[in-house]
């Protein structure tokens, strides 16, 4: 490919992401002064059998977008024609990879809530799916630790364990363990398993002498060199290496694909996780990102706890999904959570078939409104219960001693404390089949609300058609594109979401409001358990509208500057508007009697214009 | 993208049904090409690295690690007896501190940086067994063989337990009865019973009493389901549940009529031997629920494989899949190829369906799988 000096140089960006089913490309084009996607075309994925080549996928997916576009971008050798001139060729062609169960690992660290949860983070962050976590505490015997690494087989080991210059036995004495279950990598037996040693420097000599015979082994620098500090990002680029070197190059294709790249190829999640620190970081916000989809939700955050740096934190959770793992949400959340959600009676026997059903039939989609409604209040629980998962995950470092004054005395925050704070939150994405071709942009936004329960002003959008991969591997390459393209086509930007936080004991009056919409102001008040919708739309170029807005929420209510105190402010439109929430946090239902809870559900649907027909059912 | 459709499941009378039987480790291939084999034929064995037990020498002993290569009485490698002597510290000449090996093996490491020895248990066996009545036809050197018959085959939707073979019984009426515990007795023992829309609980359990290998049936109940494995299936993926016998249940969850191409095959199979399997993945490299009749005359590879690869086409037969019509079975009447708006204000492609009865339907295509064979 051509090679660019400088990045403005780039005109035209074609990259793909290589799904396990599906091999979605794009194209990208510089005209008037911006990036703007022109074209999206896919193709199945052709890693398994019979075609066993992943680049037949790409051509297939890039040869769509020539059809769509006119450009031709593909040469008579099938390589990509570069650099571009007139209709022809492209300037950089950029991909990343999922495909074949996408980067699986084991991590292992010498205490559970710091080194190997410090591990687990540094694997996630990469993009990968952790396996498990071993530990010296882990509450595993030393021989069923074995028998469970020597069962795994993952692409390669994180192992970490010790502060620089601490004491060396405990961590040695996983890698004396790891060398005992004498682990396989999951891909072909001709190379050993990479193992990336991550932990006590002084402990390396020990560590090779344990290890080096029987894997390939890597060093970098301790990632948590010091209990108060944690140094992720060494080892995940040995990591983005080694998923390169060795588990892309077993893949059936990779090698030629990789030879096409302008950029190395990333894990899909890596990717995903690059583009939303990379917005976050360049609005200065804290943003949180979703992927619900058939099998695993991931879920990507990025907040401010000092004020200033973004920590970035991602979680997979791996058996919550809307179709191979459709059972395991119904399991976890317990049936009366879900059917919280849903404003009718249902047969609990039949739902349970039905659930199951899905399950073992995941491609069907809901035919009925009934179907419907129930299949996203499946999703919003799913939502829910993989957000919990993040938000213990996303904490401040464990085991690390606090130093308190006297004015802490009553508000003492625990060690290993979440990082996540709805009320500061500024953006939730959404993305995944369920959110992203939900009929109606209502229906997303209200199970991005009734999934998260964001407090105070959070602006809501969903990926219009999931290229938030590509972009994240275009980060690396012209940054300008990727988040111009984010912002204008691949977000869809459906509104914001007004919700004091906070209870009342009489609960009456939630909020006033005064809101200068370009139809004209809007005032009143929002009372407890009501929602209100306000249409404020989209500018020429896709982006939101804003209007100016007073918001005085009653004394028991907060709406970030403190509770009862006013907030004059600028809200953001979208393809829904903004949504007042009345429902008070933490939202509890459980007082209501039952048709009580029908009635408000309906209500609230036929306010934001949820579902059509709702009160037929 | 191509077709949207949901492959169905294969419902055959003749075809060749071929299994790869291959050990987890490297090991001995016990047959060669061309051996008739029966479902409990070894076909290659091999011996799996024992458990590996740890045990802290330097700990024990109170000594620190760098010194524990002095007080060791074996050396790597050395074979071991449950209870015999490892190490031995003398302390003021006369008192005498000892370790022991717990497990029965050899010494795989000793640590001075830990202190910590690591003891490998004894192997233990593992045998493949041919699964199927057929002849093998592949031998892969030191890993395990091909073993192929023709059979009638039937793939089931979703199943538990894992690999068993019996003779082939009907035990309701058609394809519609539900198979209740009164249904059962002892004269099932041995047998792959075969069912009509459902099986109760009951009705499993009396099963397991009297000895029966399998069940073949339309629907099962989830709440049954959780009741008998004692906990909730979150993700398809069975085969390994020990619950006395093996259940395939072919149309889905529910009380839902056996496909009557599917009942009526099993039915001029009654008396026959088949090979039973409720092993059930629904993810990339998908393993489906099946029973293999194996027949004794050779025949020719069934031909409808055309059919798959055509698609959904007017005629078609197909059984719907998801609520309103869950479980239903008819024909292909039309395949509009404008994107339709459903009640739930989803737009998909669809196709119109004839059912048995004459009803017809709008269903998206997505919604329908093809009834195979």
């Amino acid at each position: 490919m051509a090679r660019f000096d400088n990045p403005e140089d780039i005109k035209v960006i074609v990259a793909t992401d290589c799904g396990s089913t599906t091999t979605k490309a794009i194209l990208i084009e510089y005209h008037n002064g911006e990036y703007r996607l022109m074209h999206r075309g896919e193709a199945p994925t052709t890693v398994e059998a019979p075609f066993e080549d992943v680049t037949m996928g790409v051509l297939n997916a890039v040869g769509e977008l020539e059809e769509l576009s006119g450009r031709t971008l593909l040469g008579k050798d099938n390589r990509f024609i570069s650099p571009s001139n007139g209709d022809t060729g492209t300037d950089v062609y950029i991909s990343t990879s999922s495909a074949g169960g996408g980067l699986q690992m084991m991590v292992a660290g010498v205490v559970r809530s710091m080194t190997a949860e410090s591990a687990e983070r540094a694997a996630l962050g990469a993009g990968a799916i952790v396996m498990d976590v071993i530990a010296s505490n882990d509450k595993r015997l030393p021989h069923q630790q074995i028998e469970r690494i020597r069962h795994l087989r993952p692409d390669m080991i994180l192992l970490s364990g010790g502060i620089d210059g601490g004491t060396r036995t405990h961590v040695v004495e996983i890698a004396e363990l790891v060398s005992a279950a004498d682990p396989r990598p999951r891909l072909g037996s001709s190379y050993k398993l990479p193992i990336i040693y991550a932990g006590n420097v002084d402990a390396r000599k020990n560590v090779e002498e344990t290890l080096s015979d029987k894997v390939d082994l890597r060093m970098v620098d301790n990632l948590r060199p010091i209990l108060e500090r944690e140094n992720l990002a060494p080892a995940r680029e040995e990591i983005h290496e080694l998923f390169m070197e060795h588990v892309m190059a077993q893949a059936p294709g990779y090698k030629k694909l990789m030879s096409w790249t302008d950029a190395p190829i990333m894990p899909t999640p890596g990717a995903v996780g690059l583009i939303i620190k990379t917005i976050a970081d360049q609005y200065n916000i804290e943003a949180v990102g979703v992927d619900i989809g058939g099998a695993t939700t991931d879920v990507f955050s990025v907040f401010r706890p000092d004020g200033s740096t973004g920590e970035f934190n991602r979680t997979v959770s791996a058996n919550l999904g809307m179709s191979y793992s459709v059972s395991n949400v119904f399991a976890e959340a317990t049936l009366p959570m879900v059917m919280r959600w849903v404003p009718f009676i249902m047969d609990e026997r039949d739902l349970r078939n039905r659930v199951k059903n899905k399950m073992i039939r995941p491609t069907t989609i809901p035919q009925s409104l009934e179907e419907l409604v129930f299949e996203q209040a499946i999703a919003k629980e799913a939502l829910r219960l993989a957000f919990v998962q993040h938000k213990s995950f996303a904490t401040v470092l464990k085991g690390v001693q606090q130093q308190r004054t006297i004015a802490d005395a009553f508000e003492q925050s625990a060690s290993g404390q979440t990082i996540v704070n709805m009320m500061s939150l500024d953006m939730l994405i959404g993305s995944g089949g369920v959110l992203s071709h939900a009929p109606r942009r209502q229906q997303a936004a209200l199970m991005l609300i009734d999934g998260f329960m964001p407090e105070g002003i959070t602006r809501l959008a969903v990926d219009s058609i999931f290229m938030m991969p590509q972009l994240g591997v275009l980060t690396e390459v012209q940054a300008k594109a990727a988040t111009e393209v984010f912002e204008k086509d691949c977000l869809i930007h459906l509104g914001c979401c007004v919700a004091p936080s906070g209870t009342a004991k009489k609960p009456g009056t939630v909020m006033k409001y005064r809101i200068d919409l370009p139809t004209g102001t809007v005032s009143g008040t929002l009372n407890h358990l009501e929602m209100k919708l306000f249409p404020l739309g989209l500018d020429e170029n896709g982006l939101p509208l804003k209007a100016k807005a007073v918001l005085e929420p009653e004394r028991s209510y907060d709406l970030g500057a403190g509770k009862g105190n006013t907030v004059n402010c600028e809200l953001h439109g979208g393809v829904v508007g903004i949504i007042l929430d009345g429902r008070e946090r933490p939202f509890n239902l459980s007082t209501l009697t039952e048709k009580e809870r029908v009635n408000n559900l309906k209500n609230w649907m036929n306010e934001l214009n949820i579902y059509s027909g709702i009160d037929k059912l | 993208m191509g077709h949207a459709y949901t492959p169905g499941l294969k419902v055959t009378d003749r075809t060749v049904i071929s299994k790869e039987r291959i050990l987890p480790l490297k090991g001995d291939v016990m047959v060669k090409v061309g051996d008739k084999v029966s479902p409990d034929t070894v076909v290659a064995r091999t011996l799996l690295p024992g458990s590996v037990e740890p045990i802290n020498v330097a700990n024990k002993l109170g000594i620190p690690p760098e010194d524990i290569e002095m007080v060791m009485k074996k050396k790597v490698g050395d074979p071991i007896e449950e209870g015999e002597e490892i190490a031995l510290v003398t302390t003021l000449f006369i008192f005498k501190n000892r370790c022991h090996a717990t497990c029965k093996g050899t010494i795989e490491s000793i640590s001075s940086i830990t202190g910590q020895v690591l003891q490998r248990g004894e192997p233990s066996p593992v045998e493949v067994k041919a699964y199927l009545e057929g002849e093998v036809t592949e031998v892969i050197p030191e890993e395990g063989v091909v073993v192929t018959c023709d059979a009638a085959f039937v793939q089931g939707i979703f199943g538990i337990g894992g690999e068993s073979f019996g003779t082939i019984k009907i035990a309701t009426p058609d394809n519609q009865t539900v198979l209740s515990d009164d249904l059962i007795d002892d004269s099932l023992k041995d047998h792959v019973v075969v069912g009509g829309s459902l099986v109760t609980a009951e009705a499993l359990k009396k099963a397991i009493q009297v000895g029966a290998r399998g069940i073949v049936v339309g629907g099962f109940d989830d709440k049954d389901l959780r009741g008998f494995l004692g906990y909730d299936i979150g993700v398809a993926i069975t085969g390994s549940e020990d619950i006395g016998l093996t259940l395939v249940v072919t149309e889905g969850f529910g009380q839902i009529d056996m496909a009557r191409k599917t009942y009526d095959l099993l039915k001029q199979h009654e008396g026959e031997m088949a090979c039973i399997n409720g092993a059930t993945q629904i993810r990339a490299g998908v393993i489906r629920p099946e029973l293999v009749i194996p027949r004794s005359v050779s025949t020719e590879r069934d031909s409808q494989t055309a059919q798959e690869i055509s698609g959904l086409t007017i005629g078609s037969p197909v059984r719907v899949i998801r609520h309103p019509h869950f479980g239903r079975l008819g024909n292909v009447t039309d395949l509009p190829s404008p994107l339709q708006v459903l009640e739930s204000e989803s737009k998909a492609r669809v196709l119109e369906v004839k059912f048995e009865n004459g009803d017809k339907a709008i269903v998206p295509r997505a919604n329908v799988e093809m009834i195979e064979g």
